[in-house]
């Protein structure tokens, strides 16, 4: 039971209170953004490649221009005169607003049609003739690398090759020394498939700009209203739109998932062409474009190995990635760190040797590199790590439960500095496992796997224990474009007591409109109900760099706690100014100070507030307000203990998933209902990567599954009655002890479930599966190894 | 263009609309109720479903001229003078709901399916809901909610809304 410091009409930490933005999304008056209608509001339509990788031999718009209705018909050419046909990505590459010689993925913006309505659009659209020259496109990561490879970023001066980065942490030498020495050496080649986080919201804006106020208020689909602010400002400036001409609204949004961080070129064309007709133009993108288009997640290339002791002590890893990122490096990763945190990947385990390196190439896919509810590519370094302590586990013949057990950092080797150079904040990883494995019934479960194997069937248990990171980050490391990753909170006390609250975060859906009233009620004492909170107007909020990797808490949620204490310290003045004592002489509870050994003298925070407007101590500053940028000292760590049972059809390679019992550790935590359901999501876009979720591409460049009817988000049939728990091991330098937690189960769930499912059929020699494990991919690797020849002789 | 007259949630409107005009686009546009989500093109995700005629039904699937004459609820329809629709409740009490877009489909959806079924077993509302796709809860919480609310609606002990989490 998770104790907790104010009561319940307070409403501070630990209590499971409903959540306050409910009352407008249950009676349909959320305000999302294809909801937003402004006087003279044009629509904008996109033409797409139906091409991978193409020359533009010409556009004729004139058919379209024809259409009543259709207003304008744009092209990179129109752009380019204003210089804004591209654009910077977030990691500094470059990206085509609109093309004006070569597309280079299927999908792939060509011109936009703006019209009076959103159907003559999409006439206008159908009626624009493009002629291109084909060309073959590069899809293979691998045969991009080749020095024979055809040069895709032409436009790179003296670009000679396809490759963009090399990246490398860790030691070498040592980790090649031991792996030359080990006794047991594990190695596996892996994908991490291309998905989409396809929140049920696709992406949209409508750009508004004023003429005679040279002013844009930009609506949008952003996770993070202040950097798209700056980001603006910088593409923008050079034709007299700078930042405090700006406004950037990023009102009501269904779901992020990090889809919703990188800038798309349909924002841009948007506010280019409201810019240039002084009309509103909205931009709602169908769900087909947005997965065909939007910026993919994963697609690293990886060949994982592991080497130990005969006797099951793990003493090095090594990884080596290739990662696919499309036509250019729009990732959205803090900018020195390309491959995002994947050097969380030693995992949960205590050796002192890694070695990871990465290598990123050009293909003719779209761009992207986003996080599908994950902290910047941990959810691939977790993968690796979690199949390879299986694989080993496996090789030297011990329980991977009991493998775990034994390699497991010790809670008291906390701060723990890990081989690649992250500092563990804390954790007990050993209380985790026993949880999940006694809430489970681990050992029954073992024992049943042997009868049912004597019987044929297959079942499988699959373990996860995984360590996250997350809530980026310290401004010593992290930054985007060169702001530095802090985040701020504002909070106003009316003097009635009531306050409203403001901050550089967004959420998606997170329940933050609650969750950080719990923090300031915690702090303050103001009953949670009293404190309104606000986020994403770039006007009215302070800055910070938005809702994504898990941040929010660990940053935002940070500095709602210190500016709540500045202004606790403010109120202890004047309620010793109040009650005629020194400040020494009081005591706090949640919601009054009281004198040391009188409780009946005493000031409630309301009382406090009113005299700060009324009677406030001479030479004090009037008013109750606070405002805090939180620059984190670390990262935090969260982590989680999953165990997955699985029931696998030996006939038809179906695969159930019978059991799923999640165990996760964020710190303290602020809202359990609010915990467990970010768990729930989270699971579920779990099993989607490993059981059903990968975009397809042939090698003409045609994607093969760019609809909902083809790209299978799970429903509630596919996905399991997940259960949940958690222990608490809170985070020692945070303010409130908390980690963060809404992308740990994203990042912890598909090792679980893959190594459950070959847990399944290890018996038959198959070793590992790649994800998604589907039935047909299962059935495949069942005939490789006869099992079916066995069956019918 | 063609009239089109219709009764939705209880007062009738009527519009003049293209033919090819979506049913979805007349309810969020013409008459401005933007409850109603569109979050597919392919009529996979459920985020428009409302009722029509008391069937739930989605509306990006439905031209605007087929629905002439037909009485339709959205959820700006489900709550009344005196409060909320049982499944709103449910929805708000058991956190089946993050971000909103997907909400009001389901609720329709399942204000339909405990119409029909009202007793369900958990199967029985996974298939229920299952063309409705929700990215943010993974569902377990929207089960748990139209089990609630099908205690309410037959006047049975209400299950506990508190979380288990151990």
């Amino acid at each position: 039971m998770i104790k907790c410091k104010t009561s319940k009409e307070i409403g501070g930490m630990g209590h499971s209170k409903k959540r306050k933005e409910d009352a407008r999304f249950i009676q349909g008056k959320g305000n999302y953004v294809d909801d937003i209608k402004l006087p003279g509001m044009l629509y904008m339509d996109i033409v797409r490649s139906p091409y991978a990788y193409a020359k533009i031999k010409n556009i004729d718009s004139s058919k379209a221009l024809e259409i009543p209705g259709v207003i304008a018909v744009v092209t990179g050419k129109d752009l380019e005169k204003y210089n804004l046909h591209w654009m910077p990505t977030l990691m500094s590459d470059t990206q085509m607003v609109l093309p004006t010689d070569t597309v280079m993925y299927q999908a792939q913006e060509v011109c936009a049609v703006i019209a009076t309505d959103r159907y003559i659009a999409r006439d206008g659209k159908e009626a624009v003739i493009v002629e291109y020259e084909t060309m073959k496109p590069l899809m293979d990561p691998f045969e991009a690398l080749d020095p024979e490879a055809p040069v895709l970023r032409s436009d790179q001066e003296g670009k000679t090759d396809n490759h963009i980065w090399h990246w490398e942490v860790g030691d070498k030498e040592k980790t090649d020394d031991v792996f030359n020495n080990a006794d047991i050496t594990v190695k596996q080649q892996m994908h991490i498939p291309r998905i989409h986080v396809a929140s049920i919201e696709t992406c949209g804006c409508v750009a508004s700009y004023n003429k005679v106020e040279n002013h844009l208020t930009m609506y949008m689909t952003t996770q993070a209203p202040h950097a798209i602010r700056t980001v603006i400002a910088l593409v923008a400036g050079h034709v007299g739109l700078t930042e405090e001409k700006i406004r950037v609204i990023s009102p009501d949004i269904g779901g992020g998932f990090g889809g919703k961080v990188p800038v798309y070129p349909g924002y841009v064309i948007a506010i280019a062409v409201s810019f240039l007709t002084g009309s509103p133009i909205k931009w709602i993108e169908d769900r087909s474009e947005n997965l065909q288009a939007d910026s993919f997640a994963r697609d690293y290339h990886i060949t994982a190995e592991m080497a130990g002791t005969s006797d099951g002590k793990i003493q090095a890893t090594r990884f080596k990635v290739l990662a696919d990122h499309g036509y250019t490096d729009a990732s959205a990763n803090p900018s020195k760190f390309p491959t995002g945190l994947f050097s969380i990947g030693t995992g949960s385990y205590d050796y002192g040797t890694a070695y990871m390196e990465a290598d990123a190439v050009y293909t003719n896919k779209p761009p992207g590199g986003v996080a599908y509810r994950c902290s910047f590519r941990v959810t691939e370094a977790v993968h690796a790590i979690e199949r390879m302590t299986d694989m080993f586990a496996k090789k030297v013949g011990k329980d991977p439960a009991q493998l775990r057990m034994e390699n497991f950092i010790k809670k008291e080797d906390f701060p723990w500095a890990s081989p690649t150079g992250w500092s563990y904040d804390s954790g007990d990883y050993h209380a985790g496992l026993k949880l999940a494995m006694d809430t489970v019934g681990y050992a029954e479960l073992r024992e049943e796997q042997i009868k049912l194997r004597a019987e044929g069937k297959f079942m499988g248990i699959g373990i996860s224990t995984f360590t996250e990171v997350v809530g980026a980050g310290p401004s010593k490391d992290f930054d985007i474009l060169g702001i530095k990753m802090f985040d701020s909170a504002e909070i106003r006390v009316h003097p009635t007591g009531k306050a409203i609250a403001r901050f550089g975060t967004k959420s998606q859906g997170q329940g933050h409109e609650t969750t950080y009233a719990q923090i300031i009620a915690e702090e303050l004492g103001i009953p949670m109900e009293n404190i309104q909170i606000e986020e994403g107007d770039t006007d009215t909020a302070p800055y910070g760099l938005g809702t994504y990797a898990s941040r929010s808490t660990p940053t935002a949620g940070a500095a709602a706690a210190m500016a709540a204490r500045k202004l606790r310290d403010k109120a202890k003045k004047i309620a010793a100014h109040l009650l005629e004592v020194s400040e020494q002489d009081l005591e706090w509870e949640p919601g009054k100070f009281f004198v040391k050994g009188a409780p009946e003298k005493a000031k409630t925070i309301q009382e406090i507030v009113f005299a700060a407007y009324t009677n406030h101590p001479e030479g004090m500053e009037g008013g109750f307000e606070a405002t805090h940028y939180y620059d984190p000292p670390n990262l935090t760590f969260p982590s989680g203990a999953y165990i997955c049972v699985v029931d696998v059809d030996p006939e038809t390679c179906d695969i159930k998933v019978r059991r799923f019992v999640a165990i996760d550790d964020c710190g303290n935590i602020i809202n359990p209902m609010i915990v467990q359901g970010q768990v729930h999501g989270g699971l579920t876009q779990g099993i989607a990567p490993a059981m059903y979720e990968e975009l397809i591409y042939d090698e003409a460049g045609n994607i093969l599954n760019g609809t909902f009817m083809d790209y299978l988000v799970p429903t509630a049939v596919e996905s399991p009655s997940w259960e949940t728990g958690h222990t608490v091991t809170p985070a020692p330098h945070h303010p409130i002890g908390a980690k963060g937690v809404g992308e740990s189960p994203t990042v912890g769930a598909p090792p679980a479930i893959v190594n459950a499912i070959v847990d399944a059929v290890a018996h038959l020699g198959i070793k590992h599966l790649e994800i998604p494990v589907t039935p047909f991919k299962l059935y495949k690797e069942l005939k490789a190894v006869g099992y079916f020849d066995k069956q019918e002789a | 263009m063609k009239t089109v007259t219709l009764k939705i949630n209880g007062t009738e409107h009527t519009a003049e609309v293209s033919p090819r005009t979506l049913l979805v686009h007349l309810i969020r546009e013409n008459f401005s109720m933007t409850g109603t989500h569109i979050g597919c093109d392919t009529s996979s995700c459920g985020a428009c479903t409302i009722l029509i005629n008391g069937r739930s039904a989605k509306s990006c699937t439905i031209l605007a001229v087929q629905a002439d004459g037909k009485e339709i609820t959205t959820v700006e329809g489900l709550a009344t003078a005196e409060g909320l629709h049982p499944i709103q409740e449910g929805f708000h009490l058991n956190h089946a709901l993050h971000c909103g877009f997907c909400t009001a489909g389901v609720m329709m959806r399942a204000v339909e399916l405990l119409e029909k079924n009202p007793n369900p077993t958990e199967e029985e509302i996974r298939w229920g809901i299952s063309g409705n796709l929700c990215r943010c809860t993974g569902y377990n919480n929207i089960v748990k909610a139209i089990q609630w609310t099908s205690a309410k609606l037959q006047g049975k002990e209400l299950p506990s809304t508190e979380p288990v989490f151990v």
